[in-house]
């Protein structure tokens, strides 16, 4: 089949002949992909900066599929059914999944205890192969793959696997009340989709930092938020102080991670003598911004082993730090019914619709801001066949 | 080597404590339960907090997967995963080193360290395997440089430029030091 295949930091090559997927679980699934992304998170791997990134590997974690064969265990999901597969793979009955923290399942991760398992997402995140593929093997086929509701359109559907609820988790986590001012670092995907969703929880002020002007455009129209870009700051902290009265935001949103840029003493410690797992600016801004007592909620996605962070700024203005890997069935009928009901349409921020064969650009063009590009969609070519 | 603490903890020395407090003695503690707020958790609403925590590892568990591929494990849990990925398994030199980060929890620098060196390392294991099944390196397509070219031909150019400059001054340099060695 056609697959995405990883030959090393900023090297991607269309696999024509890699091996279709078996089940190798009783409570396995096949599935035949119809749609996939791909994600910031997947620019983590590709410039080489998740640990475990092995050579040979299909990344993937944001897929929509037909079930094409299931495990002798599976008991819901049946040949045939469309579904959006969620980036967690989970199992459903460990004392986290139960709890409905679906993004720290305890078995379906052998590699790493500090990480859960996901599609596609190098051996640190359980060694699967993902969805940038015609085929992908889904564990734990009954607990998080659901069927795509009738009259949803699939790229709505396939933005449910990860971008939407992430988002909406980012703001979750931000403990905004009404009234609130959040503070969104990062207008990629989830920044802007956390931007969009800090409104559903009262927030009266939504201000959005990146420093790509054309993403900080899209998030004016697409989160009506105020957008501004760092380049044009000497200190953004002390552009956010003067912009909320010298008091500080109620609540700033990391949606930015370890690929971000914007402080040389981070980039040359993070990306360039590997010092710390990237490069933690926005993680450094956010804690800066905040108001005393003030609530940080990091969905950037970080690696180990750790990185610089002013940890005595935490403690000295008490503020609470909330973080997490989005649980993505937990969030599911909530927003199914905020899409169905025509509340969002997250489907405007797809701006590339490219064929699989094409993956490699994809990456580079998303990798390096090209052709005002936000989130790229890949259409496998079996992606109709009956 | 010296036995550490964590080697035989199945017996250390406060484990009669721990026991006797979680089974009995506990509601004897002057004060034992007296604060405990169920509103004071800022895991909610991402997490339904049910108790499923202090049930440890004795919860429902799927079949164990069939461990037909090498898998290594964090030295943190106490084996493999019910279910795990079976995408390419450690190999070559690559893997040996794999294997040595292993051996070290996920609070160790060396742990992850080891591991992004063997992913170096893995990416040229990767080259010579192409070379050998007569697969030349695409950077054109497979490092996107096509794109570039597309989409952002003035600033790709410049780059390019740049690098071969430095690449040609360097030979220079070489070539210089060379002469002056050889006179
Ligand atoms: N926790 C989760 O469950 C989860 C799920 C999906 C993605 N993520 C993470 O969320 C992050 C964003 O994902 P995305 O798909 O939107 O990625 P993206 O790469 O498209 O967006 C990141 C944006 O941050 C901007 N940026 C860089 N440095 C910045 C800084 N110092 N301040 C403000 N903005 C800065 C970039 O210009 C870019 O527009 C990534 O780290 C990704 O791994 C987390
Ligand atoms: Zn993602
Ligand atoms: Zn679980």
């Amino acid at each position: 089949m056609l697959a995405m295949n990883f030959r090393g930091a900023r090297q991607i090559r269309l696999d024509r002949h890699k091996p279709e997927p078996e089940i190798k679980h009783p409570y396995d699934a096949i599935v035949r992909v119809t749609r996939s992304l791909i994600c910031g998170s997947d620019l983590h791997l590709y410039h080489g900066r998740v640990p475990d990134t092995r050579v040979g590997m299909t990344f993937g974690h944001e897929f929509t599929g037909v079930v094409e064969a299931v495990g002798s265990g599976v008991q819901k999901l049946k040949v045939g059914d469309h579904v959006l597969v969620p980036f967690n793979v989970a199992c459903g009955t460990c004392p986290h999944c139960k709890q409905e923290l679906y993004g720290n399942c305890n078995e379906s991760n052998p590699q790493a205890t500090a990480v859960g398992g996901f599609f596609g997402y190098a051996h640190t995140g359980g060694g699967y192969d993902g969805g940038q593929a015609e085929y992908v093997r889904v564990p734990y086929a009954d607990v998080s793959p659901t069927v795509i509701p009738k009259g949803m359109d699939l790229e709505n559907a396939v933005l449910l696997t990860d971008v939407v609820p992430t988002g909406y988790q980012a703001a979750e986590q931000g403990g905004i009340q009404k009234g609130d001012t959040v503070v969104v670092f990062g207008a990629g995907p989830v920044g802007l989709m956390a931007a969009r969703f800090a409104w559903f929880f009262g927030a009266t002020r939504v201000i959005v930092i990146d420093h790509v002007d054309y993403r900080l455009e899209f998030a004016r129209k697409f989160a009506f938020a105020e957008a501004y870009n760092f380049r044009e700051m000497r200190d953004p902290v002390l552009f956010l102080k003067k912009a909320t009265d010298y008091f500080g935001a109620d609540v700033c949103i990391d949606a930015v991670g370890c690929d971000g840029t914007g402080s040389a003493l981070q980039t040359i410690t993070g990306k360039g003598l590997l010092l710390q797992a990237g490069d933690a600016t926005a993680l450094h801004w956010a804690i800066n911004s905040v108001k005393k007592g003030g609530i940080v909620s990091i969905i950037g996605v970080y690696g180990p082993p750790w990185n610089l962070a002013p940890i005595g700024s935490l403690m000295n203005k008490g503020i609470t730090l909330r973080a997490n890997q989005a649980s993505v069935k937990r969030l599911l009928p909530k927003l199914i019914d905020h899409i169905m009901s025509g509340r969002i349409n997250p489907k405007e921020m797809i701006t590339h619709r490219l064929p699989l064969e094409e993956v490699p650009d994809a990456y580079r063009m998303f990798s390096s801001k090209l052709d005002h590009i936000i989130k790229p969609l890949l259409i496998p070519p079996r992606a109709n066949a009956a | 080597m010296q036995t550490v603490l964590e080697d035989k903890i199945d017996e250390f020395q406060d484990r009669k404590i721990a026991d006797r407090n979680r089974d009995k003695r506990t509601k004897d503690i002057p004060g034992w339960g007296m604060d405990a707020d169920p509103e004071n958790d800022p895991t909610y609403p991402m997490k339904h907090w049910n108790g499923a925590d202090h049930e440890r590892l004795n919860y429902e568990k799927a079949p164990q997967q069939r461990i037909d591929i090498e898998v290594l494990h964090s030295v943190e849990r106490p084996g493999v995963t019910r279910v795990f990925g079976n995408s390419s398994p450690p190999s070559g030199l690559s893997g040996a080193i794999r294997r040595y980060a292993y051996q070290y929890s996920e609070a160790t620098a060396t742990h992850w360290m080891t591991l992004i060196l063997a992913d170096r390392i893995n990416a040229i294991e990767g080259k010579i395997t192409d070379l050998a099944h007569g697969i030349l390196p695409n950077p054109w397509i497979e490092r996107g440089w096509r794109a570039e070219w597309k989409y952002n031909r003035p600033a790709f150019i410049q780059k390019a430029a740049t690098t071969a400059l430095l690449i040609t001054a360097g030979f220079m340099v070489m070539k210089r030091k060379n002469k002056h060695k050889s006179v």
